[in-house]
């Protein structure tokens, strides 16, 4: 990024020349971008740590890193006030019952960065019984930042690319101008495993082919 | 390791500690105690119903006053029982530890809860209910920790399997060593980690809701009395977590409250179960060091030593076994004690945090942590999960020279030799780090007033409570694992015990203090011995990736900065631990956080879980 985006100048469209002496105070520009902009430049990531990445992630925000000079470092305790959820760390399943929850809290624009390896796809404890593959599986995921964890680095090049893919929208395409309200994820229920409510047709269908053959294959089920 | 090869060891006439135990307890109870004969084992086998009786003979008789580790074992093939081990040890002499067990069948498993000899017991046997499936009789509180209320089965076990089983043991069959890959998700119906009892139907399952799990927290509180509308009471309950920015992560308290006074605390656990000993016993052993990375995930590299001291006392049981070099022995203590600074300073800092200073203290406590990292990430590879242990050795000796990061606005581009980074972080850097922090923090009236007696934990309470680490030695409890049953080279280092008496808040931040300040000494003195061994070996014998570990089982444990590790690690021979379990200090320490809470008031929870210090990753495993 250059300084020039950042500024006013950045703003403006070439299309429309303005006077040397203007530059810093009068940008010509669509209403998409002002948009896109602003809100690229102030996004409120919720505070929320997981599990290992959270650690890198507090480093990033530390003076060493500095994050705030992307304009990220004001974090939200509370989902109500946030507009990034960073998930940063192995989702577990009990975990992911409060994770849609607090997704389904945050107003939109609403963005998801999956910070890791577990975040982006159950990384190395994926094998484990109670490891959700990847946070995918259940809320839709913006960006995926690689690593376990990723470096600071690694983390504000996700910011970046985040901060890119919102200066793309168009407010005529965005899902929360549209009419009517934008539907919950569905929170996922802690049975003898995870459920996923819009899995349960799936479900009902196997358990349907496993009594079926249940009946066939064993017909008395007292052995065992 | 101070650990000598099994001959030298055969030459010394010490006497046997197990088997004095057993003669004095075999007098009390002739039918009921018996010694552990199997190859590699060691110990005494209780009968189940002399188990509490033993148990409080051990305690207050022979002096075995601590509680270590309670965990179960399943032997399925090899005599289809249940085993509960316990070690205990003598918190005053120090010394190694005593090993006790006692069998149960698989159907139906039932122990006593030794819950009334050390309380300690109580979430250590809530685990092997959930995981393992044994019930134990007499606990007050017998119900799932890590995993829900509902869940399919034990999944320890070792006929559970897990949604994506493939083997028993790895490399799976599958992938090696055809170097096939494949996604789990796709032999899975569900295209997810999930998996469905055979008669399971939706239509006839009601999942348990809230009001349910609040009812059955045991807290004597009736949720119908609460909500009954005539009754005049200013008593509620409040949920902190899992997603509460002062939980350190995703713990989760749910708190009794009589106006602000807390009347009583539970914590609920297991948001980042991540199936670490599951894993971990379908793992090689050598496979499973990058694991232990993520236990304690701001200590990563004093993990890797508790494990690999572990296998090496497994090692130890073979014929062909040699302890690490010198030089290892030396980085891995240099390693271990930077662990430790940056544990604390973090610690610290996030106290602060707790204490409503958000951030600022924090910044300037994890500044000097990134020099450290800087250095872990030039000698391992990685900042924060280094994977640096092995057995017998280390295996990278460290850089000639550290460089730092480029292109950092807020950081000068150091390149400099290993050597002078070290000595200047070492003698300039870290001590003045210390000393600001005193300096800002000590006298702080805010700290004190919100610290001093506040979340007090008594020395006899510590100890019942099993707790380890800083928050043992804040109550008045000198006991170090590096003096009280030495490793590595410890002994011919010069420092001393962190000790301080009132076990409140204030106490336990300055014992932090203390720690590092002796682990900064204990660093100087390594300084000369890694000059006199430059170009020594850094590991013992050949670098096989499949070590052979003979039979038997091992209980290895370090002075983690947050409490005692340990490793319970059962080999059957063969190429993966049979059984492997992690004696993990965040966890264990949470067992007194109830007591240390009770008749404070709300804010001082979150101060008082942020002294004791947590990490998730190890609470939960």
């Amino acid at each position: 990024m250059t300084h020039d985006d950042r500024g006013l100048k950045g703003l403006n469209n070439p299309d429309y020349p303005i006077p040397e002496e203007l530059q810093s105070t009068i940008a010509v520009t669509s209403l998409d971008r002002i948009y896109n902009w602003t809100r690229a430049k102030s996004m409120w990531p919720l505070l929320f740590g997981l599990a290992c990445c959270a650690i890198e992630m507090i480093a990033t925000a530390a003076s060493r890193y500095d994050l705030s000079r992307f304009g990220m470092e004001v974090m939200r305790a509370s989902p109500r006030q946030a507009d990034l959820l960073i998930v940063s760390g192995t989702v577990t399943k009990k975990m992911i019952v409060p994770i849609v929850r607090i997704y389904n809290q945050m107003p939109e624009p609403k963005y998801v960065l999956a910070m890791g390896a577990c975040a982006s796809g159950g990384g190395p404890f994926k094998e484990g019984y109670n490891v959700v593959s990847g946070i995918d599986t259940f809320i839709p995921v913006d960006v995926y930042v690689p690593g376990c964890p990723p470096t600071p680095q690694a983390l504000m090049h996700g910011f970046l690319t985040l901060q890119k893919k919102i200066e793309s929208q168009s407010l005529r395409t965005v899902p929360w101008y549209r009419s009517g309200e934008s539907e919950a994820i569905p929170v996922p229920i802690l049975g003898p495993d995870i459920i996923d409510p819009r899995q349960a047709d799936l479900i009902r269908r196997h358990a349907e082919q496993a009594a079926a053959s249940r009946d066939t294959t064993t017909p008395a089920p007292t052995e065992a | 390791m101070a650990e000598k090869p099994v001959a030298e060891q055969a030459g010394v006439a010490a006497p046997d500690p197990v088997a004095e135990i057993l003669a004095a307890l075999s007098e009390q109870y002739p039918d009921a105690v018996q010694a552990d004969t199997r190859k590699g084992y060691s110990g005494i086998v209780v009968r189940p119903e002399k188990l509490v009786e033993v148990a409080t003979a051990l305690r207050d008789q022979l002096g075995y006053d601590y509680l270590s580790s309670a965990t179960a074992v399943d032997y399925l093939g090899k005599g289809d029982h249940l085993e509960m081990v316990y070690h205990v040890y003598r918190i005053r002499q120090g010394g190694p530890a005593l090993v006790f067990k006692a069998l149960t069948p698989r159907v139906s498993a039932t122990l006593p809860s030794l819950i009334s000899v050390w309380p300690g017991a109580d979430l250590q046997e809530r685990e092997a209910y959930d995981l393992m499936g044994i019930r134990f009789e007499g606990h007050p509180n017998l119900k799932r920790i890590l995993l829900w209320e509902g869940f399919n089965g034990h999944p320890l076990r070792k006929d559970w399997k897990e949604a994506y089983y493939e083997q028993d043991q790895k490399p799976f069959d599958s992938r090696w060593p055809g170097g096939k890959v494949h996604r789990a998700e796709e032999n899975n119906p569900y295209g997810r980690n999930v998996s469905y009892p055979d008669d399971f139907t939706l239509e006839g399952y009601t999942p348990p809701d809230e009001n349910s799990i609040y009812a059955g927290l045991g807290m004597g509180v009736s949720m119908q009395e609460l909500a009954s509308p005539g009754l005049e009471t200013e008593r509620l309950i409040v949920n902190l977590g899992p997603h509460h920015p002062s939980t350190h992560g995703v713990f989760r308290m749910i708190v009794t409250l009589n106006g602000e006074t807390i009347e009583s605390l539970e914590p609920v656990m297991g948001y980042l179960h991540r199936n670490h000993e599951k894993i971990g016993e379908r793992n090689t052993f050598i496979q499973n060091m990058p694991f232990t990375d993520r236990l304690d995930y701001i200590s990563s590299m004093s993990n890797n030593f508790g494990y690999a001291m572990a296998v090496e006392k497994l090692l130890a049981l073979g014929a062909r076994y040699q302890p690490p070099p010198y030089r290892a022995e030396v980085i891995r203590v240099l390693m271990a004690e930077f662990t430790r600074v940056v544990n604390h300073l973090w610690a610290i800092g996030f106290l602060l945090n707790d204490l409503g200073a958000f951030f600022t203290p924090a910044l300037y406590a994890i500044g000097e942590r990134e020099l450290i990292l800087d250095f872990f990430e030039a000698t391992a590879g990685s900042r924060l999960m280094c994977n640096y242990m092995r057995f017998g050795g280390v295996f990278k000796d460290l850089p000639e020279r550290i460089q730092g990061i480029p292109l950092l606005t807020n950081d000068r581009v150091r390149n400099e030799p290993t050597m002078d980074f070290l000595d200047s972080l070492i003698n300039e850097r870290l001590p003045r780090a210390v000393d600001e922090l005193d300096r800002y923090l000590t006298k702080s009236e805010i700290m004190i007033t919100r610290c001093e007696g506040v979340g007090v934990l008594p020395p006899e309470m510590a100890i019942a409570y099993s707790t380890a680490g800083p928050v043992l030695r804040a109550s008045g409890v000198p006991y170090d694992i590096r003096r009280s049953d030495p490793y590595s080279i410890y002994p011919e280092l010069d420092f001393d015990v962190a000790v301080r008496y009132n076990g409140d808040i204030y106490d336990r931040y300055l014992i932090r203090l203390d720690e590092i300040r002796q682990s900064i000494r204990i660093l100087k003195q390594l300084l000369p011995r890694l000059r006199e061994t430059e170009g020594q070996p850094i590991i013992s014998g050949t670098k096989a990736y499949s070590p052979r570990v003979p039979e038997g089982e091992a209980y290895g444990r370090v002075e983690n900065p947050k409490g005692e590790l340990g490793f319970y690690v059962i080999s059957d021979g063969g190429q993966n631990a049979w059984r492997y379990h992690v004696r993990a200090p965040s966890y264990i320490n949470l067992t007194a956080l109830s007591e240390m809470c009770k008749g404070h008031k709300i804010a001082d929870v979150v101060a008082v879980l942020g002294s004791i210090d947590i990490v998730l990753g190890e609470t939960d495993r």
